[in-house]
């Protein structure tokens, strides 16, 4: 039992194990960069590197067919920390070495961090337009809002999970039940023509609804398109039901209703993040070089606010110059509408400055190792000749 | 007598260089090289018509000279001249190079009509017959994802594009269906008041004369046609003439001339060459394009001195001679290692020497050119790979004196430059960087730093590789040699880490900085990602004895592939945020890049008792 130990410390320690581990990861990186060519980067990052183990469909079965990323990134790391522990021997000379694996453990360690918090969001300005929020990549919200009284308006928003489960939900602001009969994670709308006969009848009976049919659509993973979901949502009151409502986010505006006499707003949109502050869109540039279509810069002029007066400011985001603000980086990601909407990308990633260190310290590292190997390599020149 | 090989080898190869170096002699009565240096807009730079010429003949036709149908050879300036101004003789250049058979057919056209060795180049007579199915198959392709496209589909589309480029060059001064364009222009001060009046003249309803009112008409008609096609913008804004913008093609100053009333000077000399070109006058050619050339020194002191350099770094073709002394290179150092070694020895490392500095001085006017760092595309990064390797082996051949750096040197730099040569097909190699890519900060740092990761690497592969064949093939690789060689790879490896290490980091911080993550998995990341990743592989197995000197060897080679793919094979993909440099036709000689190196390994891989220099007995 005890040499069996022995043998697994020993083999955890090894070097060969560090080999071993660099092939995988090698094999890991390559499958992951060609299977880009049908998985967008966000799925084949959640398949290959943020798992511990590599499921391929073949036929209709899942099977492992390869440690994940976590598997390899762990198992290197407990590879490198052991073989350092268990091997600690000072020397002058192996601090470079020291360095090197020291920057790699952070760096792994900070990589690990920022898939697990790092948070991505987007921002869509028109030219004018004034936003205290950010809006999700992926994830949806149904947003009941009352606004009978002109003052504020009452936001419920319920999120995608209960609706994507077909779930009725009852809340304490809302006079009525939330009953979501259809989610389609993906989907398409079109005008229903009044030719269409054949085609089955919509469930929607308010809103535009009655006007427009949803189409299911298989979800996509490429890099440049977004799922748009839309649902089916009944409202059922104390009298029995209010309706049934077609919402998506393709939808540009919410639909009004009435109930239990109040004035009532309903749209299923991207889930918004409220910011301490706002953004308004001043002007966004689009310079070309001359004579050309070929993009020489992109940039936001923005004003930035808060609500206590404290920020007040014109800030300027162009390429390789993003925003830093509350935690937040905004980044110029792309424009929109004849160059008079402006896509920022909003990240939210607390270990942002892990990388920059570890870097910096495996270089340190790696420049006194060869460094040293150099110097030992021309004294023994000079010893030889 | 041989002790002055080295010395009789440098001076020969430098009066070489020197004669490259002069300034390029025209023959004939026009002073063409004067024309070839005036400055025009193209692609969002200023650039002289000289590489105009020379890079849309490549694009075109894949060289830089023209056979006329008389047989002989017409200059790229030449050649642009009759472009621009005697269209109707153009056509009848062999200009357009097609080797896909189906695209052939495709324009009723064989082999056999093809002019040129190879019988691949066709006039845009011959072309221009079978354009509206060319047009037709055009759309049909462009339907296909770029990444999926058939050979044939893709030579369709190069086709179409190359026509146009053909057809807005033409369409540049020449107003298409316009009969005496030049004259009238010659003439715009009568020819402009003349058609007012009499178009005044007929709105008042008074009796006019219809032929002036008709030729001004024609003149509006071929600014806007000229504005719409023009692909040069030749003509310099009045004011300042420095700055990019405000340059013009010459229907757009064409159209100003006529609401101003006052002919633009710039076109009023491309007006006048143009006469005196179709009407043989080279004494009324010479004196415009003097007096236009003083005009821009006049008013631009300093400035053209930028296009003069460039069209003498056109015609000097520093990396092509580069290239030819590169190939002397390795054969004097591999002949040094039957006989001579001293002699041969030095003499090819004084070409080393030559040929390096030879790509430095091309490097540094690139870049002076530029205001850029060195690394900017595909190409510029083929140029710095072999000026990274062949330093690097400078310093081995310094250490060792043993010809393998030389050899390798011949060998790296040969092949980057040939690859550099076809990768200058795609078009002006001096290109605007787009957005994201517009840092100077970044190219210097991130892309030199990777670039030079990649030359190591490759570097340890090619030195690996002289090894397995010297060791496998002949008696020469004795145990002092291969102990030498053992070092230099595991020092290059060493070297090839940092860089490639520092590289992808500081591009992990740029992104970090332009896209809002450190690290995104793209392709091109974990290209570079899988060089540091076999780099430390190989260091680790080492370190651990699990590889001695031959596993050294083949896993240096691997890394060739690796770094190959990272290079190229990435950008094959068509996917991430890098895929600017996208390309296909490259794809087929990586493949055969990667089965050769797995051919090497396998070599590499033959028991020692089956090598030459091991299976001897003891020397």
């Amino acid at each position: 039992m005890l040499t069996t130990l022995k043998d697994l410390r020993d083999l955890l320690v090894s070097l060969k194990l560090t080999v071993v581990l660099i092939v995988f990861s090698i094999i890991l990186v390559m499958a992951a960069t060609l299977d880009q060519v049908n998985l967008g980067v966000w799925v084949v990052q959640e398949k290959y590197f943020r798992t511990f183990v590599v499921f391929w469909k073949v036929g209709g079965v899942s099977l492992a067919v390869f440690p994940g990323g976590y598997s390899i990134g762990g198992l290197l790391l407990i590879n490198l920390l052991g073989a350092h522990i268990y091997r600690f021997k000072w020397e002058w000379r192996k601090l470079g070495i020291w360095f090197a694996h020291a920057g790699l453990i952070l760096l792994l360690i900070g990589e690990l961090l920022s898939g697990l918090m790092q948070q991505d969001f987007t921002l869509r300005l028109d030219q004018g337009q004034t936003k205290n929020y950010s809006e999700s990549f992926r994830n949806i919200e149904l947003a009941i809002t009352d606004t009978t009284d002109p003052k504020f308006d009452e936001v419920v928003a319920i999120p995608e999970r209960p609706l994507a489960r077909l779930e009725t939900i009852q809340h304490p602001k809302l006079p009525f039940r939330v009953v979501v009969k259809t989610f389609f994670p993906n989907s398409t709308l079109s005008m229903r023509g009044p030719m269409m006969g054949a085609e089955a009848p919509g469930i929607a009976t308010q809103g535009v609804g009655p006007q427009v049919i949803a189409t299911v659509k298989p979800l996509t993973y490429k890099e440049d398109e977004r799922n748009i979901p839309s649902a089916y949502i009944e409202l059922v009151g104390a009298e029995g039901s209010l309706g049934t409502w077609l919402v998506s986010p393709a939808l540009e505006e919410p639909q009004t209703f009435t109930a239990a006499g109040r004035t009532w707003k309903m749209e299923l949109r991207f889930a918004r993040h409220y910011r301490p502050f706002s953004l308004t869109l001043l002007k966004f540039s689009h310079d070309r070089y001359a004579g050309t279509d070929i993009p020489k810069n992109f940039s936001s002029r923005i004003r930035l606010t808060t609500p206590d007066g404290r920020d007040d400011r014109e800030v300027l985001i162009y390429m390789n110059n993003p925003l830093r603000y509350a935690g937040l980086t905004f980044y110029q990601a792309g424009f929109e509408n004849n160059d008079t909407t402006t896509v920022l990308q909003v990240v939210r990633n607390p270990s942002w400055l892990i990388p920059y260190i570890a870097c910096g310290v495996i270089t340190l590292g790696l420049l006194l190792q060869f460094g040293i190997h150099l110097a030992g390599f021309f004294t023994k020149r000079r010893a030889a000749a | 007598m041989k002790r002055f090989l080295p010395l009789a080898v440098l001076l020969l190869a430098a009066l070489a260089v020197v004669a490259s170096l002069l300034p390029p002699r025209y023959q004939g009565e026009y002073d063409l090289a004067a024309f070839s240096r005036l400055p025009t807009l193209v692609n969002g730079r200023i650039k002289p018509l000289d590489t105009v010429a020379r890079t849309s003949l490549l694009v075109l036709q894949g060289r830089q000279s023209v056979s006329t149908p008389e047989g002989r050879s017409a200059s790229p300036t030449e050649w642009l001249l009759d472009m621009l101004y005697k269209p109707e003789v153009a056509d009848t250049y062999a200009t357009f190079e097609i080797v896909h058979p189906d695209v052939l057919t495709l324009l009723n056209l064989t082999p056999d009509d093809g002019a040129g060795v190879g019988k691949k180049r066709f006039t845009y007579l011959q072309v221009s017959k079978g354009l509206p199915e060319l047009a037709r198959q055009s759309q049909l392709a462009e339907s296909v994802e770029p990444a999926v496209r058939t050979p044939f589909q893709r030579a369709v589309i190069q086709l179409r594009d190359s026509v146009i480029l053909y057809q807005r060059l033409q369409g540049s001064l020449l107003a298409p269906g316009v009969p005496n364009f030049l004259e009238q222009l010659a003439h715009f001060d009568t020819v402009v008041p003349a058609g007012l009046a009499a178009v005044r003249a007929k709105q008042a309803g008074q009796p006019h004369d219809a032929a002036a009112a008709k030729a001004l008409l024609e003149l509006s008609d071929a600014a806007a046609a000229l504005e719409s096609t023009g692909y040069l913008l030749p003509i310099p804004p009045v004011g300042d003439r420095g700055v990019a913008t405000g340059w013009r093609n010459a229907g757009g100053a064409l159209r100003a001339s006529l609401e101003s009333g006052q002919l633009n000077p710039g076109l009023a000399t491309y007006a006048g060459l143009g006469l005196a070109w179709r009407g043989y006058q080279p004494a009324a050619f010479n004196t415009l394009v003097h007096e236009y050339r003083a005009g821009l020194d006049r008013d631009l002191p300093g400035f053209m001195g930028r296009c003069d350099v460039e069209a003498r770094f056109n015609s000097a073709q520093p990396f092509y001679t580069a290239m030819l002394l590169y190939v002397v290179v390795f054969l004097l150092a591999v002949f040094s290692w039957l006989k001579w070694p001293d002699e041969l020895g030095r003499a090819a490392f004084a070409l080393v020497i030559l040929a390096w500095v030879l790509s430095t001085a091309g490097i540094g006017v690139r870049m002076w050119l530029e205001g850029r760092p060195p690394v900017t595309n595909l190409y510029s990064s083929a140029l710095f790979v072999g000026w990274v390797a062949v330093a690097l082996c400078i310093v081995l051949e310094r250490l060792y004196r043993n010809a393998i750096g030389s050899v390798t040197a011949g060998l790296v730099g040969f092949s980057t430059l040939l690859i550099a040569h076809h990768l200058a097909l795609g078009g002006d190699t001096l290109e605007m960087m787009r957005a994201v890519l517009d840092s100077n900060f970044w190219l210097a740092t991130h892309v030199v730093t990777v670039t030079v990761g990649y030359a190591a690497t490759f570097l340890a592969g090619f030195l690996a590789l002289l090894y397995v064949i010297r060791g496998v093939f002949t008696k020469s690789l004795d145990a002092p040699t291969a102990d030498a060689l053992a070092r230099m790879v595991y020092g290059i490896v060493c070297f090839a880490t940092l860089f490639s290490f520092v590289g992808t980091v500081l591009g992990g911080i740029w992104a970090d900085q332009s896209w809002g993550r450190f690290w995104g998995w793209d392709p091109k990341e974990n290209g570079a990602l899988i060089i540091v990743l076999w780099n430390a592989l190989i260091l680790h197995a080492r370190w651990g004895g699990m590889i001695r000197q031959r596993g050294l060897m083949n896993l240096a080679i691997m890394g060739n592939i690796v770094t190959s793919w990272s290079w190229f094979g990435v950008n094959m993909l068509g996917v991430g945020l890098h895929s600017y440099g996208f390309m296909d036709a490259a794809f087929w000689w990586l493949l055969a890049f990667v089965a050769s190196q797995v051919a090497f390994i396998l070599v590499g891989s033959l028991p020692l008792s089956k090598w030459r220099s091991f299976s001897a007995p003891a020397r």
